[in-house]
């Protein structure tokens, strides 16, 4: 329903005429981009945007999308090599420049975060992206687990004209029809088998060919390498220590930089005193935006002095007296009395005559990315031009921040993406691109690498928002056995789409909830209400995996088991009954409870519990087996997972995706919480603001699910929205104690 | 001037004594391998050898490290590909990979020291942190690292 909403809002948009680019995102050929389009270099020949061979017999497949861990370098080049028949071993990947012909357009159409109601939203953000980028639309951004679903279609059209044009090169080579020749195996071969020419010995025929329009795409039945679990490309150099992350880069006269950011939110430097003298490698202390850094030599050194050697004078926040004692009682005030920004209405509603309310009240805190590799971004500012090299997901909207920050056209920055140490959502934001700008201006033509310490990066980053959500439901008590006769869930929070457009750019505050945050549950009730209420608050927000699905399973999948307590049946049971109308998740749900072994004897103290969330496209279940040994100690010792994405492009980095975001989600429904006390954040590092490790890790089976989809989902953040209430719901199991806050703690 | 041997070759710095390891390595002799992740010995990202030593190089300042030994992920394979490195690559250990060369080299350490570890030894001396959660395939790579140094496979 989004899907085709937004479709509709978007396409009225353009078929209106408004950006006179037609119907681009509906016909994969107009992403094909030009064949010299792909860095094309003398030994090389291009074969579309997204591919070009080489003398050596490489396949080199366009990458332009971030790679932080999600193996997205790998799904991308296995859905050109599967139509184009290249063996595994003969492809690698580049980044390719940045173009609006790699946009992301899945990103704009489904996974910008705002509901279906917010029409105007999307007019604005579709508004405001052809307004910047001259009236193509190309966001180049890597999230809300879309990159795979962007390129399904067109990069196995690249593959496929790919192919084509390879044939014809040996056609006019080998003086052979086209209709005697097939690609298999990384090589033109005739029909019988014998080989023909090697992609390599086609470099120069290629030439002026052309492959319009583009040849039909493979069934699934003729796939070779789609489905099968193939080796990532980049693992390799990750095991050797070779790969190169954003930290790690290193150019002629580098100079580092150490940043302390205002304590209070929206705060500001307005001055700062260094005691003594510089000491040998730091060359220069600046005011950057939110804060300072010290530039030298050594960041080591930087950011010593930082800490003990400059006083400087805080212009503070809007907010900086705030605490979380304060905040939850300003949400508990929302909550009871103010105005929802979203309500929606599901079914009718009919008030039973005897009826019984079930009410709970649920919490969610901040919650940090701690991405491993902390925060950091290197620019050079030279005579006209500005250079970042970034690990970042959108070089889009990196280049828009640094135009501005320097002061440049937009076509005089250059944005270059390194590896990304973790990404998770904090590496769509622009502070550090800005603080980066800020510092290569103050040191002209020499390159400045701005690293935050992981307490900056704990204390500034733009949080999972904390959220406050009551669930109420009727029981209808009339008949023999206790019937749900209707469900309502009012909530507040606040929304880091509104708080993302404004900050990075420039889009007016619309008010709106966040789009992940208030999707339906599937679940067939008789009558559902939202009130979403959106909280405003000086406290940064942003995206992290997930979004608010991280919440909002917790609320929902948390009171379905409260439900299944009050009408008496088994919380597996409730579900199944729910879904009756819902095959595909039914059939994720019920992998999941049996291969979890659902209603076997456990050991006294012990317990499972299962949650089902659909997001990004794909609809995951998972049950969580816990034991609390001594009624103080949760261990959770077992997780069982179900995944229906949809075709799988590579059944081994769905699996790591659901581990990924089970142990994500687990880290934070264990230990996650960010607290404000004087407007400031408490914690700094890892020894307060812990995560799960290896000791500590769940055994996890991951069960695929061929629902008989062909749309593809998203796998680098379904994982994560089940785990905490499955853990909440299996410690309910153990122990009987209802644990409605997170992160969960028995004592 | 701390004199010290990394990777097999003698290096001499003029840094001070208290600067850390880890920063000596990445910003005084480019070797950018071992990497920052909290500066505290909490996560593990920096952890190199001394002396055949696991060490978190964020908290060691480098005049500790006079006249010894110094091996980073850069020098653990010599020659030929340390059997840790094969079994990331087996296994596909790594997602993000920021933190795998502290894993790795925490590994290798362990093997040195106890060449056929148990689940108990693994959780005990793997206290590294990662944000992506290959905490199972690492456990599997471990263990397929151990098979692969006990002889032939």
């Amino acid at each position: 329903m989004k899907f085709t909403r937004r479709k509709a809002i978007i396409g009225g948009i353009v078929g209106g005429g408004l950006l006179g680019v037609g119907s681009w995102f509906a016909r994969e050929r107009d992403r094909l981009g030009s064949r010299t389009l792909f860095n094309v270099k003398a030994n090389e020949a291009g074969l579309s945007g997204w591919i070009k061979i080489a003398r050596d017999n490489s396949v080199i497949v366009a990458v332009p999308r971030a790679e932080m861990g999600q193996g997205i370098q790998t799904a991308l080049a296995m859905l050109a090599a599967e139509e184009m028949d290249a063996r595994w071993n003969q492809v690698r990947v580049e980044d390719p420049p940045e173009d609006g012909v790699y946009r992301n357009v899945e990103i704009l159409i489904d996974a910008l975060p705002f509901s279906p109601e917010e029409a105007g939203t999307v007019v604005d953000t579709v508004h405001w992206v052809a307004e910047k980028l001259g009236g193509v639309l190309g966001v180049l951004a890597t999230g809300g687990s879309t990159a795979t679903r962007d390129a399904w279609l067109p990069m196995r059209t690249a593959g496929a004209v790919a192919r084509d044009l390879l044939v014809r090169a040996a056609s006019r080579k080998a003086g052979i029809p086209v209709a005697d020749l097939i690609v298999s195996e990384g090589e033109v071969r005739r029909k019988d088998g014998s080989r023909v020419a090697t992609f390599g010995e086609l470099v120069d025929f290629v030439g002026d060919l052309s492959s319009m329009p583009p040849p039909p795409l493979k069934k699934p039945s003729e796939f070779k390498l789609l489905g099968k679990p193939l080796p990532r490309l980049d693992i390799p150099a990750k095991v050797m220590g070779a790969a190169t992350f954003g930290i790690d880069v290193r150019l002629p006269g580098l100079l580092y930089a150490a940043v302390l950011n205002a304590p209070t939110f929206g705060g500001s430097a307005s001055g700062f005193n260094i005691k003594g003298q510089l000491p040998k490698g730091v060359e220069t202390v600046i005011i950057v935006p939110g804060g300072v850094a010290a530039i030298g030599s050594s960041w080591w050194r930087a950011n010593k002095l930082l800490k003990e050697g400059v006083e400087v004078k805080w212009q503070p926040g809007p907010e900086p007296q705030l605490d979380s004692a304060g905040l939850w009682k300003r949400y508990e005030e929302l909550l009871a009395t103010a105005e929802p920004a979203l309500t929606r209405t599901l079914g009718t509603e009919n008030k039973p005559a005897i009826a019984q309310t079930v009410e709970a009240i649920y919490r969610a805190p901040y919650l940090a990315h701690t991405t491993m590799e902390p925060m950091n971004c290197t620019a050079r500012a030279a005579k006209s031009a500005v250079e970042v090299w970034m690990p970042n997901q959108s070089p889009t909207l990196m280049r828009l921040a640094a135009a501005k920050a320097a002061d440049v056209p937009q076509a005089q920055v250059t944005v270059h993406t390194t590896f990304l140490g973790g990404g998770f959502g904090r590496r769509a934001e622009v502070d550090l691109v800005r603080q980066a700008v800020t510092c290569a201006l103050a040191m002209p033509e020499r390159p400045v690498q701005v690293l935050w310490s992981r307490e900056q990066d704990i204390r500034h980053d733009y949080y999972r928002p904390m959220a406050l959500a009551r669930w109420r439901a009727e029981l209808d008590l009339s008949g023999a056995a206790p019937k749900l006769a209707s469900v309502a869930k009012r909530k507040v929070a606040q929304s880091p789409a509104d708080q993302f457009g404004a900050r990075a750019a420039g889009l007016p505050v619309q008010g709106k909830p966040e789009g992940n945050a208030v999707e339906n549950p599937p679940y067939a009730f008789p009558f559902y209400r939202l009130d979403a209420v959106v909280a405003e608050g000086s406290v940064p927000v942003g995206f992290w995996r997930s979004v608010g699905h991280s919440h909002t399973a917790f609320f929902d999948e948390s009171f379905v088991d409260e439900l299944a307590l009050a009408l008496k049946k088994d919380p597996l049971v409730l579900r199944r009954d729910l879904l009756a109308g819902k095959p595909r998740h039914l059939k994720v749900l019920e992998t999941a409870a049996q291969a979890a072994g659902w209603g076997q004897p456990l050991p006294a103290g012990s317990g499972r519990g299962i949650a089902l969330r659909a997001s990004f496209g794909s609809i995951v279940a998972q049950v969580a087996e816990v034991a609390v040994p001594d009624g103080k100690t949760l261990q959770v010792k077992r997780v069982t997972c179900a995944i229906d994405c949809g075709p799988v492009v590579n059944p081994a980095i769905v699996r790591a995706q659901m581990e990924s975001g089970i142990i994500y989600g687990l880290s934070a429904a264990l230990y996650g919480e960010i607290t404000l006390a004087d407007g400031a954040v408490e914690q700094a590092n890892f020894p307060d603001y812990d995560a799960v490790r290896l000791a500590d890790a769940p055994v996890m089976s991951v069960h695929l699910v061929d629902g008989g989809s062909s749309f593809i989902g998203g796998v680098g953040e379904p994982g994560t929205p089940p785990i905490a209430p499955a853990v909440a719901n299996a410690v309910f199991a153990a122990t009987g104690k209802r644990l409605r806050s997170l992160p969960l703690r028995l004592a | 001037m701390i004199s010290f041997t990394v990777n097999g070759q003698a290096r001499q710095v003029d840094v001070e004594a208290d600067k850390p390891l880890l920063w000596v390595l990445r910003e005084d002799l480019g070797i950018v391998g071992p990497k920052f992740g909290c500066g505290v010995a909490s996560c593990g990202a920096c952890t190199v050898h001394v002396d055949g030593v696991p060490v978190r190089s964020c908290s060691l300042p480098a005049g500790q490290v006079a006249a010894k030994t110094v091996v980073t992920i850069e020098g653990l394979s010599l020659g030929k590909l340390h059997a840790v490195q094969q079994a990331w690559i087996e296994q596909q250990v790594p997602q993000c990979g920021y933190c795998q060369p502290g894993f790795i080299m925490a590994t290798a350490a362990l093997l040195a020291a106890k060449p056929k570890p148990s689940d108990g030894d693994i959780d005990e001396v793997l206290s590294n942190i990662c944000r992506c959660g290959t905490y199972s395939a690492i456990r599997r790579a471990v263990h397929r690292a151990a098979a692969i140094l006990s002889g032939p496979s």
